[in-house]
């Protein structure tokens, strides 16, 4: 057991309050494959992905990137870790566009002796790299500047699953990244994680789409009132077993 | 577990994407979406096309209003305002509102005045006026921010007092009358007789403030903080910073308006920009921005508060009475923010009008 994993999270344990949310829960996933987490609402997912990308602090449990304890202190940690997340409600600036989202928080700016804030942004250089990006991905949003607030909720959420994946070095994590979306966008975004994790990426999505969960995983772990409590690989003839061990009825 | 419902969605998706439309949708959809767009454009272009209107109306109805004397009075009322209004944009974009402003003019006014009977210098002067406005600007941007507050408006109505308290204490409640050449210069000089020199002050800060706002990162990231405060966190932007720079530099500015003020009236006054932090806000709303936060431009700002002063200026020349015009500047008020709100609803139209075009 000495190998080391892209990202790996061991003996995690939050609380709010009294409400223990995850209890010594231990997890990896390796580059280039993708991980399922599954659970009902509650079990204590999107805390665990919160925990991973800096939202909130562990009060137990070590996260290593590469066999490096690092601690998550703030997102900006997280990010310049290279894990980028993609939240369930998205995290997209509705008054700003789509280059602005892309770069939100990286905008590509100089000189460099001067602090981040007092850089002068390189918005032609922001624009180009922006329809590279959207070129890489084939993803479909309008090329011209308008707020994202204006675009459809499928463009939307391409945004921030190619923001995710434009910047992702080690570790890309997606909350539901298909609720709420049609066919055809679910398709792009599945594709989308495909792309990732054939680039190199560890891959971490929650979903409650079975069906997708099938098609783009590699292994699949369940959680259930804040601890992992199975892990299979998601095939068609495992799916009862995943289905029984999320509701967490007898196996 | 609930497990997905990709049939039930997936269908309703395939019989929207594959069933021909109607054809009454497919032809009247493209139009209405293109007249909403027109109608969204219009709403803002709105405020300068009102301002434009204003200025016309006002030109018809009395002679005097275009003379060179009378542009130069709507400016130089307006340059206080303009600055605060600016000062104002900045912590509105955030989605803050900062009630101090008027106050914190007074309380620079006087310390100003004070430290302009004891040393006599200008520099110095100006410096205790800038000092005095960044001094309440902090206690603003540390206070919400650290004390960890909902809303800034509590702790903004907290200084709007603690200041004007001050200013009075200060100044035993009295006016001092003297101030030093070169702000005497700023608030009541002017080029070729007509163009006032605060008009210049007013410019350059708007040159700055909108070079800041577009062109560094720190502006960008005041429209995201705006747009989510909580996204913004999320990827990494420093969020407390930016709340803190956007109440010290609305400090920083009711200082440099204290100077057009006090330059105008040769004195500090605990008096000084009663109700003006309420001009600010108008202004700010009036011109264009969203009161909602992450939406403004300066020039937004600087409308607002050109309007706001041919108002005054337009009913004081046709003697309206004050309190006509009380009531005006705030039925002004009501359907700027009313227009703000018919803004949201129309895009979110906007929105799904076209993801049913797509």
């Amino acid at each position: 057991m000495t190998t080391t994993h892209t990202l790996s999270v061991s003996g995690a344990t939050k609380r709010f309050g009294a409400v223990r949310a995850l209890n010594s829960v231990d997890l990896h996933v390796d580059a280039g494959e993708v991980l399922a987490v599954l659970g009902d609402n509650g079990a204590g997912k999107s805390t665990l992905i919160k925990c991973i990308s800096g939202v909130h602090r562990l009060d137990a449990g070590t996260i290593e990137l590469d066999g490096e304890a690092v601690h998550m202190t703030s997102p900006a940690v997280a990010r310049a870790a290279g894990i980028e997340t993609v939240y369930q409600d998205l995290a997209l600036f509705d008054n700003l566009d789509s280059t602005a989202n892309f770069f939100a928080g990286r905008e590509e700016a100089g000189p460099s002796w001067l602090p981040r804030g007092m850089r002068l942004m390189k918005r032609r250089e922001m624009n180009n790299h922006a329809s590279q990006l959207v070129g890489r991905l084939k993803i479909n949003i309008p090329a011209k500047a308008s707020s994202v607030g204006m675009m459809s909720g499928g463009q939307r959420q391409a945004i921030a699953v190619a923001r995710a994946a434009a910047f992702a070095s080690k570790v890309a994590i997606l909350d539901e990244p298909t609720a709420a979306l049609g066919l055809r966008e679910s398709r792009q975004v599945l594709d989308l994680i495909i792309r990732l994790r054939d680039e190199g990426c560890a891959v971490i999505v929650i979903s409650h789409a079975m069906d997708h969960v099938m098609e783009v995983a590699d292994r699949a772990v369940v959680m259930r009132r804040g601890t992992v409590v199975g892990e299979e690989v998601p095939r068609p003839e495992n799916r009862n077993r995943l289905v029984s061990l999320i509701v967490g009825g007898d196996d | 577990m609930t497990e997905h419902i990709p049939v039930k969605q997936g269908a309703s998706q395939a019989a929207s994407a594959v069933a021909p439309a109607p054809e009454s949708n497919a032809i009247a959809s493209p139009v209405r979406l293109k007249s909403l767009g027109v109608l969204l454009g219009t709403l803002r272009i709105g405020p300068v096309l009102i301002l434009l209107l204003l200025v016309a109306i006002m030109s018809q109805l009395s002679p005097v209003f275009m003379t060179a004397q009378n542009v130069g009075n709507v400016l130089v009322q307006s340059a206080a305002i303009a600055i605060l209004a600016i000062g104002q944009l900045l912590v509105i974009l955030t989605r803050g509102i900062d009630l101090s402003v008027g106050s914190t003019l007074a309380l620079a006014s006087v310390v100003g005045a004070l430290v302009y009977a004891e040393t006599g210098g200008g520099a110095a002067t100006i410096i205790a006026m800038l000092l005095a406005g960044l001094f309440i600007g902090a206690l603003n941007g540390f206070g919400y921010v650290y004390g960890k507050l909902p809303h800034p408006f509590i702790v903004t109505l907290a200084t709007l007092s603690i200041a004007r308290g001050l200013a009075l204490g200060l100044s035993g409640g009295q006016p001092i009358s003297g101030m030093p050449d070169i702000v005497n210069t700023i608030g009541a000089g002017s080029v070729a007789r007509w163009l006032p020199n605060a008009t210049f002050l007013v410019a350059g800060v708007a040159i700055i403030v909108a070079f800041l706002l577009t062109r560094m990162v720190w502006g960008r990231w005041i429209y995201a903080v705006g747009g989510s405060p909580e996204g913004a966190r999320r990827l990494g932007i420093p969020r407390n910073w930016v709340l803190v720079s956007v109440y010290l530099i609305s400090g920083l500015l009711a200082g440099v308006a204290a100077i057009v003020y006090s330059g105008r009236l040769n004195s500090g006054s605990p008096t000084f920009g009663q109700l003006a932090e309420l001009d600010a806000i108008a202004a700010v709303v009036i011109g264009g921005a969203s009161f909602l936060g992450g939406r403004g431009k300066v020039s937004h700002a600087l409308i607002g508060a050109l309007m706001i002063g041919v108002i005054r200026n337009g009913m004081n020349l046709l003697n309206i009475e004050a309190y006509l015009q009380l009531i005006v500047v705030g039925l002004v008020i009501y359907i700027a923010v009313q227009t703000d709100v018919i803004r949201g609803r129309l895009e979110a139209k906007f929105r799904v009008l076209k993801a049913a075009a797509e």
